[in-house]
């Protein structure tokens, strides 16, 4: 039996479905992202975790022990929120204090468990600032210990770094997984940042509409999406309407041009079907048993590290992105070029 | 250039004339009491009269009174408002903005018509009285006292402030002392000096519950005497003064924390 479990959760809000039929074990000590657009229901999740709201139907359980009516001043769950919501009337050290002390804990135990914490996220020079003294990513690592002094069972992070800098964000979101591999605290954490799902957790929930559409780990998510929203969601997707050609050796025609995809195809002869590809998976030139495309350039971005390029192949638009080199030919718009991809980099989904 | 210097000055000139002359005429007035000379015989009087410091600390009690359970109504409701009941918000701020509407006059008579036969008979004591006259005082000033809590609690985020506080492990006796009071002081302090400057100067309620209030004592001033109130006017302007220079100085530090905190 898992750790935590959510058995089929429900939340209805005025007749529709905010979650609907929710799954999920999460093992002791792993770190779980739920990822979606806004509205799809990660937050609701969460928010039935942590107690804030009650499911329609369906179970949440800890350690074995139902959860589900429990209120949540009674839940031993650490709790981050966007917002940080630190209580502007206290000091860091107060802040970070708060819980223990509602529990009527020793005061030597208080100061000496916030003093860890304080050196935990590398603070305790700022414990007796107020809130409104420090930076946004200082008021967020002060929320997260804060979080963190009471010994929760679970953590959980509502879009914790949403409102923050691109740069504090990089930096918080390590820091975040530094310090929850040191504890081995189960976390749970919401946000709609492929990047940050992919890159800090162990299993990654892919939601949309309320519904979960694929649960796995970030290399799985990104390289095997099993639905297409999972495809579109995580990652930029090269998707082409193409026509089969030969289902056996999984030939397709694409705008009078033709390649091979990752393997034999279920659909027919000329059935029309999507070929999918990630524009990294595609470069300039030709390449010995690769596929081959010609299109025409049609704008060029630089984007630092990434050289993302749009090409029109016939009547549809094809995205390569080239690592970037201080050798590289940047291509021209208007020009005629060739582009290669292997044929295992292809999948293939029923066109809808 | 000089004509845009020059119009700002010329209405703030004008404003001042219109708040200071009547000020300093009343002043010069009140200092006339005694004949050919500058003297502040009418502020001794007024200071020497028994009725002034009985009545003055009677209202005084009257008015911490009603703070503390008009506080101890309004802060908890508005906070329920804010956190359970968004929707509800205009309906409250409407019933909040009755007593401008229905006259205290009104408000005392029916106070006294519903309270003074059985069951309740209130009127017969002056203990009984008091409680009544305290919750007509809340009645008054329920706009004042609301809106200074409803703004209070609009500068910060109370439903994740709750939630945080939640799950921390506190109940809701902790949130509200603990984290919603403390960062409503701004807005609670507020409220309270505009209490107190009603009750203070409130006539018709003490009036026809006939309690020895300071605001039927300056009305009777007012009608007997010509230099005593003038005193008692400029007393109570300045009395003013010192309230707001209170509120300023005791919130320094907060408005700092909510103008930065966000």
């Amino acid at each position: 039996m898992a750790y935590l479990e959510l058995h089929n959760l429900s939340k209805t809000f005025g007749g529709s479905g905010a979650v609907v039929d929710f799954d999920l074990a999460v093992e002791r000590g792993e770190f779980v992202s739920f990822l979606g657009p806004s509205g799809c229901g990660k937050t609701t999740t969460l928010r039935m975790i942590a107690g804030f709201e009650l499911p329609t139907s369906g179970q949440v359980t800890l350690d074995g022990k139902d959860l589900t009516t429990k209120p949540p001043n009674q839940r031993n769950v650490g709790m981050v929120f966007q917002s940080y919501a630190l209580f502007p009337n206290m000091t860091v050290a107060k802040n970070v204090g708060f819980g223990l002390k509602v529990r009527g804990r020793p005061k030597d135990e208080v100061e000496g468990r916030v003093k860890e914490m304080l050196e935990l996220i590398k603070m305790s020079h700022l414990e007796k600032r107020f809130p409104y003294q420090l930076s946004g990513g200082q008021q967020q690592r002060v929320a997260l210990a804060r979080a963190l002094a009471i010994q929760p069972h679970v953590l959980l992070l509502d879009e914790p770094l949403s409102a923050l800098d691109a740069k504090i964000r990089v930096e918080l979101r390590a820091e975040i997984r530094r310090i929850q591999r040191e504890l081995q605290i189960t976390t749970v954490y919401v946000t709609h940042d492929q990047e940050e799902a992919l890159s800090i957790s162990d299993r990654v929930v892919v939601m949309n509409a309320g519904r979960m559409e694929q649960v796995g780990q970030p290399f799985e998510i990104y390289n095997f999406p099993r639905t297409e929203f999972v495809a579109g969601f995580v990652g930029t997707l090269n998707q082409l309407r193409v026509t089969v050609v030969e289902a056996a050796s999984g030939r397709v025609a694409f705008a009078d041009q033709s390649f091979l995809t990752s393997g034999p195809l279920e659909a027919g002869k000329g059935e029309t079907v999507l070929a999918m590809l990630r524009p990294e998976e595609l470069h300039f030139g030709v390449a010995p048993g690769e596929n081959q495309l010609d299109g025409k350039v049609e704008s060029v971005n630089f984007l630092g590290s990434l050289v993302r390029i749009q090409l029109s192949v016939g009547p549809a638009k094809v995205t390569l992105d080239a690592l970037n080199e201080r050798r590289l030919n940047l291509p021209r718009v208007g020009e005629m070029q060739t582009i290669s991809f292997p044929p295992h980099a292809v999948w293939v989904m029923p066109a809808a | 250039m000089r004509r845009r210097r020059f119009w700002p000055w010329f209405w703030l000139a004008l404003g001042a004339i219109y708040f200071f002359v009547p000020l300093l005429a009343t002043g010069e007035f009140s200092l006339r009491a005694q004949r050919d000379a500058f003297s502040l015989l009418a502020y001794q009087r007024v200071l020497q009269d028994n009725q002034f410091i009985s009545s003055f600390l009677f209202s005084l009690r009257m008015g911490i009174l009603t703070i503390l359970f008009g506080v101890l109504l309004i802060v908890p409701t508005t906070y329920w408002v804010h956190l359970r009941l968004p929707r509800l918000r205009p309906l409250v701020e409407l019933l909040t903005l009755l007593p401008f509407v229905i006259p205290v006059i009104v408000l005392v008579f029916g106070l006294i018509r519903t309270y003074s036969s059985p069951p309740f008979r209130m009127t017969t004591t002056p203990a009984t009285t008091d409680i009544l006259l305290i919750g007509g005082y809340m009645v008054i000033s329920l706009p004042y006292l609301y809106r200074s809590v409803d703004v209070g609690l609009r500068a910060m985020d109370v439903r994740s402030l709750t939630e945080a506080a939640q799950s921390l492990g506190a109940g809701w006796g902790t949130i509200l002392f603990r984290v919603i009071m403390p960062n409503l002081r701004t807005a609670v302090l507020t409220g309270a000096l505009l209490t107190l400057a009603i009750v203070i100067g409130e006539l018709t309620l003490a009036q026809y519950l006939a309690r020895p209030a300071f605001g039927p004592y300056m009305a009777l001033l007012g009608q007997n005497r010509a230099y005593e109130p003038a005193a008692l006017a400029i007393m109570s302007f300045g009395m003013t003064w010192a309230a707001m220079g209170l509120i300023y100085f005791l919130t320094r530090g907060q408005q700092a924390q909510i103008g930065g905190g966000h």
